[in-house]
């Protein structure tokens, strides 16, 4: 680990030790586990043992790396924000995940995982999705890897994300509507648990976030880490103090936050995850156990888990990655929400400004920054890193029926 | 922690001395607060030869679920079910068999082990099944149902491995729920095989009897589920009858039936 040699750096603070290896329980302080039926536990300690044989072994990271570069088109730039810095009065620099292939950072962790099945032998993926991103990502490592690909996404979301349902299908995926509960992500997320018991022996779960039961949480933000490394070495070429002030990433399960964060923890930057004001998990929500980790989730008062609310498929979820809880509650990221109307004027702001169309998505971290730069909460001068996770070119239908 | 009162008959003991007697041993299942009615479900499989009741306490993510229970899980938990009013309802009735929660863990986790297990043996529940809760996370609640006088059933799953299946035999209390097969709960037109070699293959761990679930859906299931074990349980065929609208009187039926078949040729 730890490619990031720049010199100049800022001694690392103890929190260094901050967002590594969660041990064979996979717990991040209380939070993390494995909270599977029996029937999954040989599928999860089979793809935890894979996993690290694999991302110990020289051979895998040059697969990947070599894969991450001339396929996916990393590393991504950091882009100066230059109108709205102007604007706002401190400097932004946006990390461009939606200039990778598929158009969003979901791609950095399907083909590890991807190249992971393959090195297990497994012939097919299994992926929930919510805005389709994931599910996109997951059908193009599946074509590219010559594997097959099932993806679980809600009746709901395949209604708003039409356009990425037909990519999927382009690319040889199979899509299932799922029609319970919800009939969004924590739905689509049960069901694709549900297959995975019928069919684990030939079948590789490829989880789209920091969440599920160990090894996922960790295992995707070691593959999404690439987003926070190259970054902090492209803000220590940019910036004069070489650390932005703060890092700002949006959160939902929060695989691109946790890639990012991984790059800072162990840096003076300040971290802010940003949740959609209807799913808001740490804001609003208590302790969970659901889809195989403990962490946060919104719930009633009798502990039923409350269906989320978000004008982003990406971040319409209940619950959060387990390391974020942790992070929490260490109080080394600060996990803020932002609503629907700040998220739709942040994606007009950027597109105007900078000529980028976000995703609604990435639009929360956006937003957040517009309010704090408005509230003075961002003090002039501040420099701010945010995590662009994907294009809004997905979402241009929703916000054709938005006034 | 206070003495609670310790309601209900105990579930290891109860099927043990029946299964011993050479009786297929049958649990049908309900989901707690379906109806208004719904404890008149408990009285009428006792009546119609239940051994024990599994009682499922519904949760918003049933993740081990299939269409069927999560169907009467959303049923329940549209009409209000909670763990608390469902505990209530119980409280209310006695029966001659023991009666065994199903839930997940989330449910038990926020209540408190130690409170959630006395607030069952406090209602007359004497065993509990948590499905996603594996061998490595068991511990605080082992203890906690140990304490309350609670079986902890364990599900054996057939993917576990000879040492796991080892570990799930001796640890669980009460009996031991095989899983036909790697499939989620739900009806099925077939029993497959291996569901008996595997069985076969838990039964030798130990003296708990075995009860096979996950798909028993017909008298000829149940009869060879309990030729190959000790016992089947049935939840989605009843719960399938009860959704389309079975009366108490006409599921009593459909477990009369299961008993009568597994009586023609136990013994």
């Amino acid at each position: 680990m730890g490619a990031i040699t720049a010199a100049g750096l800022p001694a690392l603070l103890p929190a260094a030790g901050l967002m590594h290896d969660p041990g064979a329980a996979g717990r991040f302080g209380e939070y993390g586990g494995r909270y599977v039926p029996e029937a999954l536990i040989p599928a999860c300690a089979e793809v935890e043992e894979a996993f690290r044989e694999a991302w110990a072994d020289a051979g895998f990271r040059r697969d990947l790396d070599r894969l991450l570069t001339v396929y996916a088109g990393r590393p991504t730039p950091v882009t100066p924000a230059w109108n709205l810095s102007t604007e706002l009065g401190v400097s932004v620099l946006l990390k461009r995940e939606d200039l990778a292939h598929t158009g969003s950072h979901k791609i950095n962790n399907v083909l590890g995982q991807a190249l992971l099945a393959r090195r297990m032998g497994r012939t097919r993926l299994l992926a929930e999705t919510g805005a389709g991103q994931h599910g996109v990502a997951t059908a193009t490592a599946a074509a590219l890897l010559g594997l097959r690909a099932t993806v679980f996404m809600g009746g709901k979301d395949m209604a708003r994300q039409a356009l990425n349902v037909h990519r999927m299908r382009l690319l040889g995926a199979e899509v299932v509507e799922v029609t319970s509960g919800s009939r969004t992500l924590k739905d689509a997320t049960s069901e694709a648990m549900r297959h995975w018991v019928t069919c684990a022996d030939e079948a590789y779960y490829c989880l789209g976030s920091v969440m599920g039961p160990h090894p996922y949480p960790w295992m995707v933000r070691e593959f999404q880490r690439v987003i926070g490394d190259e970054a902090r070495a492209q803000c220590a070429a940019e910036l004069p103090a070489a650390i932005p002030d703060y890092v700002v990433a949006c959160v939902g399960g929060g695989s691109n936050a946790a890639g990012t964060f991984a790059g800072f923890a162990g840096t003076p930057a300040k971290l802010i995850g940003v949740e959609a004001a209807g799913g808001a998990a740490i804001s609003g929500g208590k302790v969970a156990v659901l889809h195989g980790h403990r962490s946060y989730a919104i719930q009633d008062e009798h502990g039923q888990i409350l269906e989320a609310e978000s004008v982003a498929a990406g971040l319409d979820y209940p619950g959060i990655g387990p390391e974020h809880a942790h992070l929490h509650d260490l109080g080394r990221a600060r996990y803020v929400t932002v609503t629907d109307g700040e998220v739709i004027d942040a994606v007009r702001r950027l597109a105007r400004s900078e000529g980028i169309l976000p995703a609604l998505e990435s639009a929360h971290a956006v937003a957040w920054v517009l309010r704090a730069a408005r509230d003075g909460e961002l003090p002039p001068g501040a420099t701010v890193l945010i995590t662009l996770s994907g294009r809004g070119d997905k979402d241009t239908n929703t916000l054709m029926e938005i006034p | 922690m206070t003495t609670t009162t310790v309601r209900g008959v105990a579930v290891g003991p109860h099927l043990r001395e029946r299964r011993d007697a050479g009786r297929g041993l049958l649990v049908p299942y309900v989901t707690g607060g379906i109806s208004a009615d719904w404890t008149d479900h408990l009285r009428a499989y006792a009546d119609a030869g239940a051994d024990a009741i599994e009682i499922g306490l519904p949760f918003s993510d049933p993740m081990i679920d299939g269409p069927t229970v999560q169907e009467a899980s959303e049923r329940a938990l549209h009409r209000g079910a909670t763990v608390r009013g469902i505990l209530a309802d119980l409280r209310e009735v006695s029966l001659p068999v023991p009666l065994i929660v199903m839930t997940y863990y989330h449910l038990v986790a926020r209540e408190g082990h130690a409170r959630f297990c006395a607030a069952l043996a406090e209602a007359g529940v004497r065993g509990l099944i948590v499905p996603d809760l594996p061998l490595e996370e068991l511990g605080e609640l082992e203890q906690a149902a140990a304490a309350a006088e609670v079986d902890l059933v364990l599900v054996a799953a057939p993917s576990g491995s000879p040492s796991r299946l080892r570990e799930v035999a001796a640890r669980s209390r009460g009996f031991v729920y095989a899983m036909t097969a790697m499939v989620t709960t739900g009806e099925r037109a077939e029993l497959p095989a291996s569901a008996g070699e595997f069985a076969a293959r838990l039964k030798p761990h130990g003296d708990l009897p075995v009860l096979l679930g996950f798909g028993i859906s017909t008298p000829e299931h149940a009869v060879a589920g309990a030729r190959a074990a000790d016992g089947v349980v049935v939840a989605s065929a009843l719960m399938r009858r009860l959704l389309d609208g079975a009366t108490p009187e006409e599921l009593g039926a459909q477990v009369r039936a299961l008993r009568d078949a597994l009586d023609a040729t136990s013994g």
